[in-house]
This record gives structure tokens, sequence and C-alpha cells, in this order.
């Protein structure tokens, strides 16, 4: 302490100890941005305990994972020390939470958005992992675990579908057959308009469930391996094949719900509650707004008709989350366990004791306990082809936060614009992709 | 410090106070350094602590956001920093969408204030300059909504403006299908209602300045102008009003700053949506989160880091000139 030499006597210890602090935090925060959330913890070099990263800050995740890694002490005598974050707020500092010092296992998605930090070489391979867990999946869930690299970097967990979710009364009240072809969903939705129902009940405030109608449109009319591809920035915005997507969707919109820039997807989600509108597009998550039993028990979905008989209904939407390996665990062989134990059906059951609005990622966990829409949503995602993750997870977040959400919010206001509107997309997107 | 100035004071002031001289005489002739040891060590540490600061936080974060405009980063390594001299400016001025709208909102959000929630908080505070009865309850009332937190106003205000549960689309009946109106999704509508939110704040800020000017006015100028024979208009508009002069710079550069630093009641209103777009709004959107196109954003702060000193420099130039005039 040069200071205390110099002769300089201050009126209290405590003072210079403020002053210290501050001058050091000074210090820190001038430099770098990547001090700025050292929120890990992953200091233990304990063989017996394991830190975990978590986004699973509301109350059923969080106690569900809880169980899971009680049952995993149980058997291995390892402790997982959880270091819980608000889930918006773990998102948005996973940057630097990675590049800093990240607890051992962290919370995350997959897909792209996973594939973009396994390239980055923030996350740790898990190979080894996969030898003992790859029986316990299905083709489509191991392609979502592997890095650009072919390696695997991610051991899922819980995955939800994507549908068309309605009411089975309001169907039988009016007569209503589920439409599979897109001339039939047109023709529903007319039918609905006649008998005072809003056909499709939206709410784009958040700016991200208009993705999920893209999602569809777009992997039903154009396949799954363009609309991947379109996602990977590696097709253009301005081809025909995109612009027959707002098409369709142009089509579509006069039976939307009125008002839904200023709506939330939760208050969308009350008008099918209240039996005010016909269907929503959106995840098995929607259910949540269904406090009644019965009225949940009135829930149904189907998936998205088919828009072009090439590709029929293969594809499903189905986000999975699941664990990644941070760059430099401390406890290596902890680590293989813990994910060796989250890859086995048991874990996921253990899981969706707590939480049943998710479905096991696993096409092995055992369903007998799941609800008749869990069963729906498990069938329908072990059946499909091929899985997408979401826009947002399948694409760079950086060109679906700044440039399709705003973008597709421009469309739905205006879907005469749709020309200038995905030229600019276009080259948006191609500065985006460019800059590595 | 003290010691400092009774040393010049005898030259400065031509009669020195009587009290102060004494203690002038009392530092020792031969003494050359007026300051301890420990008075400089602490002199040096109290300049230089805040110089320290002020440097670290103000300027080297502000010059390096000005370098990495002209590179391209994702905020991952130091190394993945790329110079791309000016493509980053030809983007925003060319490509993004949103960014005229942003300049264009920032310009229309201080145009509003400056028109409306400026001149109707003077209108306030001279009706409780007036001693009206309640007067502290009237200037509690308009001022709480500064004391609110902007984020808590936008909370507010997003649920009076909701489409179908809002207070005033059921007031009016304008939350059924077909007569929607939708005061946060709409972009010819939403700017002018966030306004409104922004004005009831600010009205209540003015409200304050302005008081505080009107306080600070001599009562006798009133008198004078009673006497003359002027009007309470005339005595208002010839005599209070040129008083308040100081008080109308400090109103023009805090409702200048407001307009700037326009972000956390759109970001809770509506995050920006189309029609709301602002300049602090596509800086957040494009380096918070999981976006970093840090380069890309530091390029939107460093013009209106530009715009801000467009309108500070001017500023404080007349400033300085009138204080070297007096």
């Amino acid at each position: 302490m040069p200071l205390s030499q110099s002769g300089l006597v201050l009126p209290s210890a405590s003072r210079r100890s403020v002053l210290r602090g501050i001058a050091g935090a000074a210090a820190l925060g001038a430099g770098v941005p990547l001090l700025s959330a050292c929120g890990g913890s992953g200091s233990s070099s304990d063989p017996k305990t394991v830190s975990l990263g978590s986004n699973a800050s509301d109350a059923v995740p969080k106690k569900a994972y809880q169980s899971v890694y009680t049952a995993f002490q149980k058997q291995s005598g390892i402790t997982v020390k959880v270091n819980t974050k608000d889930h918006n707020t773990f998102q948005e500092q996973i940057n630097s939470y990675l590049q800093g010092t990240p607890d051992d296992v962290f919370n995350w998605f997959a897909g792209y958005r996973m594939q973009f930090f396994a390239a980055k070489k923030l996350s740790t391979a898990i190979d080894d992992v996969w030898a003992k867990i790859g029986d316990n999946f299905s083709d489509a869930m191991k392609n979502l675990s592997k890095g650009e690299d072919g390696k695997y970097y991610f051991v899922p967990m819980t995955t939800y579908p994507w549908a068309v979710f309605y009411r089975k009364s309001v169907f039988q009240k009016y007569g209503y057959q589920v439409p599979t072809t897109w001339d039939q969903l047109v023709a529903l939705c007319k039918q609905m308009k006649k008998d005072g129902l809003v056909p499709i009940a939206f709410g784009d405030k958040d700016a991200w469930p208009a993705m999920g109608t893209f999602d569809q449109i777009n992997f039903r009319l154009n396949g799954y391996d363009f609309h991947k591809s379109l996602m990977a920035g590696k097709e253009s915005w301005t081809d025909a094949k995109v612009k027959a997507v707002f098409d369709h969707w142009s089509e579509l919109l006069p039976y939307h719900q009125d008002g839904f820039m200023g709506r939330t997807w939760q208050d969308a989600a009350q008008t099918i509650v209240a039996k005010k509108a016909g269907m929503y597009v959106l995840g098995t998550f929607v259910a949540q707004q269904f406090t009644n039993k019965d009225d949940l028990a009135d829930l149904d979905f189907f998936p998205f008709p088919e828009i072009n008989s090439a590709y029929g209904q293969d594809t499903v939407e189905a986000p999975t989350d699941g664990f990644m390996v941070s760059k430099a665990p401390k406890n290596h062989a902890g680590v293989v366990k813990l994910m060796e134990y989250l890859g086995t059906p048991g874990a996921e059951e253990t899981y969706l004791k707590t939480d049943p609005s998710v479905v096991a990622a696993s096409s092995k966990a055992d369903t007998s306990s799941y609800s008749a829409l869990q069963k729906k949503a498990f069938d329908m995602i072990g059946g499909a082809k091929s899985l997408t993750q979401f826009m947002d997870r399948d694409s760079r977040p950086d060109f679906t936060s700044t440039v399709m959400q705003p973008g597709l919010q421009k469309f739905l206001q205006n879907p005469k614009g749709v020309d200038s509107l995905l030229s600019s997309i276009e080259r948006q997107k191609k500065t985006i992709f460019a800059s590595s | 410090m003290t010691t400092d100035t009774d040393t010049t004071s005898p030259e400065a002031a031509p009669v020195p106070p009587p009290g102060r001289a004494p203690a002038a005489k009392r530092v020792p002739k031969g003494h050359k350094r007026l300051l301890t040891r420990r008075d400089r060590v602490t002199l040096a540490f109290m300049a230089g602590v805040p110089t320290f600061l002020h440097v670290a936080l103000v300027w080297v974060t502000a010059l390096a956001s000005i370098a990495l405009a002209f590179t391209s980063w994702d905020g991952i390594g130091f190394d993945s920093i790329k110079w791309v001299g000016l493509d980053n400016f030809k983007q925003l001025f060319s490509d993004n969408p949103q960014f005229w709208p942003a300049v264009q909102h920032n310009i229309i959000w201080f145009v509003v204030l400056i028109l409306i929630p400026t001149p109707f908080g003077l209108f306030l505070a001279v009706q409780l300059d007036k001693r009206i009865r309640f007067s502290r309850v009237y200037q509690t009332a308009f001022f709480l909504p500064v004391v609110v937190s902007l984020a808590v106003t936008g909370f507010v205000w997003q649920l009076v403006y909701n489409p179908d549960t809002g207070l005033i689309n059921s007031l009016i009946g304008a939350n059924k299908p077909g007569h929607y109106i939708d005061w946060i999704g709409d972009p010819h509508l939403n700017l002018w209602a966030v306004l409104v939110a922004a004005s009831w704040r600010h009205t209540g800020y003015m409200m304050i300045l302005y008081l505080a000017g009107l306080k600070g006015v001599d009562p006798s100028l009133r008198e004078a102008s009673a006497l003359d024979g002027a009007n309470e208009w005339q005595t208002f508009r010839n005599v209070i009003f040129p008083t308040l002069r100081p008080t109308n710079t400090v109103v023009l550069v805090v409702t200048i700053i407001e307009s700037l630093r326009a972000f956390d009641l759109v970001f809770v209103f509506n995050k920006g949506a189309q029609g709301t777009e602002l300049l602090s709004i596509l800086i957040t959107n494009n380096i918070i989160g999981e976006s970093s196109r840090i380069g890309y954003g530091s390029a939107i702060a460093v013009v209106l880091l530009v715009i801000s000193l467009a309108v500070i420099i001017p500023y404080l130039i007349a400033t300085f000139r009138k204080e070297r005039r007096a």
C-alpha cells in the first residue's frame, strides 16, 4: 500500500478501503467488457462438486432441475452447485459469461445457437459422453446436438413442439374439421369469421411470435433443407421461394386477431381460453395460460397444415433445452458423469414429474405419466423427419434480433411492401453474415 | 485551499475583510511552502482519484467506443476485432431501415417536449407561485411523475394503452374486433402515445424548474409593474419572463438531454418497435444481449455523440462568451 508509506493518515481505515475499492473497481471497469459479467463461481476444484450455470429462474423449472440434481447426487455422490440467473439476463450475458469464469456446465439451447459457441471454442466437445448416451436419442436429436465440426457439444433434456392450438369444444360446437391442407385452413378461417370468431389469435408485442408463423409456412412450403440454409444465411431473402412464404402469410393475415402489435402472447392466449378465437399458432407453453383444469383438458392441437405435398408435415418445430460444458471445466471427471446422467431417460422423467409442460428429449423416456397433450406432443416430435429449433435459435441472434424481428413486424403492418422489405433484409443479412 | 486565497486576497480585494487579515499574517514568512506534506498528499489524492475516475469512465470509454465504431467485433476475444473503416457508417446510413426513423423520432421527441409540456409546466409554475391554497399538494402531485422511475412510468402507461384490457380502449369501446385502436403497436400512433407519457412526466420537471426560477424573481419588480398599470399578462410577458432567462437556458439544456437520452420509457413500452425507434434503443439492441454487434452499435453511439456535441458545443461557446463579457 504505497499510500500509507507516504505518511498520509486518513481519518479512518474504512474510508481508505472504500476509496481503494472504488479505484480498483474503476481500473477493472475501464478496460474490459469481458469482466463485466464474471458471474460464474466455477473455482471449485473439489472432485465432489460440479458447478452449473442455470437460466431456470422460473419457479417450476427451477424446482424440476433441482430434483434432477438431487437424484444425481444420491446416485454418484457428486454435488451440483447451481448458480441461477434470471432467464433473459442469462441469455443477454451469455457472451461475456462464457468468456469469463463460467460454471463447469450451463443450460443452453440446441441448434445454431449452440454451434455458435462451439465454433468460438467457448464450449468443450463431449463425444465421450455421447458414446454412452447415444442410444437414448433419435437421429434428429443427435443432429441437434452436434457442432458444425461433427462433434457433440450438447445434451438435450426437454423439448416441446410448435403447432396450431384449438379448443375441442369450440370445434365440436361449430362442427369444424381439423384442416390438413392450406386450402382447408383458409376455408376454416373464413367459416370462423362468419361464425363470429377470431379465426387466428395473435399477439406480436414481444416480436418473436411472428417468427414462429414464418417458420411454419417456410418449412411447409419450401422444406426443411431450404429453411435451414435460409436461416444459416446461405440463401437469398429475395428468392421467389421466400416471397411465396410472405404471399401465403398475406393470405392468412386478414384472419389474424386485430391489434396484435400491442398484444402479448399471454393476452392472445386468453382469447382462446375465453373461446373468442378459434386457433393459435404457438408452442405448448400456451397451456400455462389455461389455469382451469377443465379448460386445459379441452385444449388440443394439430400440426400446421400441409402446403407443399413434396414436404407434407414432415418437419416439427421443437425447441430443445439442455446442457453444454464450458471451455475449461474445473472438474472434468465430474462433468462427464453429470452429463451422462442428464442424458438418461431417468433424469428426464425426474424433471417431468415437476414440470409437465414439456416432454422428454429422449425417445426412450417413459411416457405413461404423460397427459394427453404431452403424449401427442411426444409422438409428433418422435415422428418428425426433421426438427427445427425456432428462428432465433436456428440463426444468428444478431440477425434475428436486429433485422428479422423489426422486419417481420414491418411486414405485418404493411404486407404490400414485402419486396422492398426483402431486399432490405437481404442487404443487412449479407453484412451481418459476412462479419463472421 | 483557504490559506492560498488568504494570501492573495489583499491584492484581489481592495478592502480586505477585517477578520481575515490577521490570519494571513500568521503564516510564517520564511516558509515557502504553504501546504504541508500531508496536505499535498491529501490534495493529490482528492484531485487524483476523481481525475482518474473521470478519465477512465468518461474519456477512455468514449474514445474506445469511437475506435470500435470503425471495427467489426462480436465481443468474443480481442483478436476478433477487425478494422472495417467506414463500413459501419455506410451500412447505417444506407441499409438500416431503422436508423433514419430513429433520428427523426429523437427530433420529434425534442420538439414535442419543448412545445407542449414546457409551456404547460411554466403555466403551472406561474399558477402555483401565486400562493394559492394547497399549493404544496399540487406541487407534489405534479412533481410525482418525475420522482417515479421512467421504467415504472412506461409500465403503467402500457397498461393504460393495452389494446384488450387497457383503460382507454375499455372506456371508448375500442377493444372489440374491427374497432381496435392499437396505441402501442400502430406505427402512426405509438410515438404520440408514448410522448403523452413522456410529457406527463416532463411537465412536472419543468414546473419545478420554473417555480424555482419564479421564487428568485424580485417582488419589487412586480410592484413596480403594477404601479405602472400593467395587467397580469403584461407583467408576466414584459417583466417576469425576461428575468427567467437563466432558467430558460437550463430548461432548454435539460429538454435536449431528455430527448437524446430517451430510452427507458420506450424500452418498457414496446421495446422500440416500428414507429418508436430511437437511437438509444438501436444502440442497446445491437450491443447488449446475444447479438453483440459491438462495432456497429458503437457507430450508432458515435452518431448520437456527434448530435449531442453539435447541440452542446454552441451552447458552451455562448455561455463562455457571456461570462467573458460579464
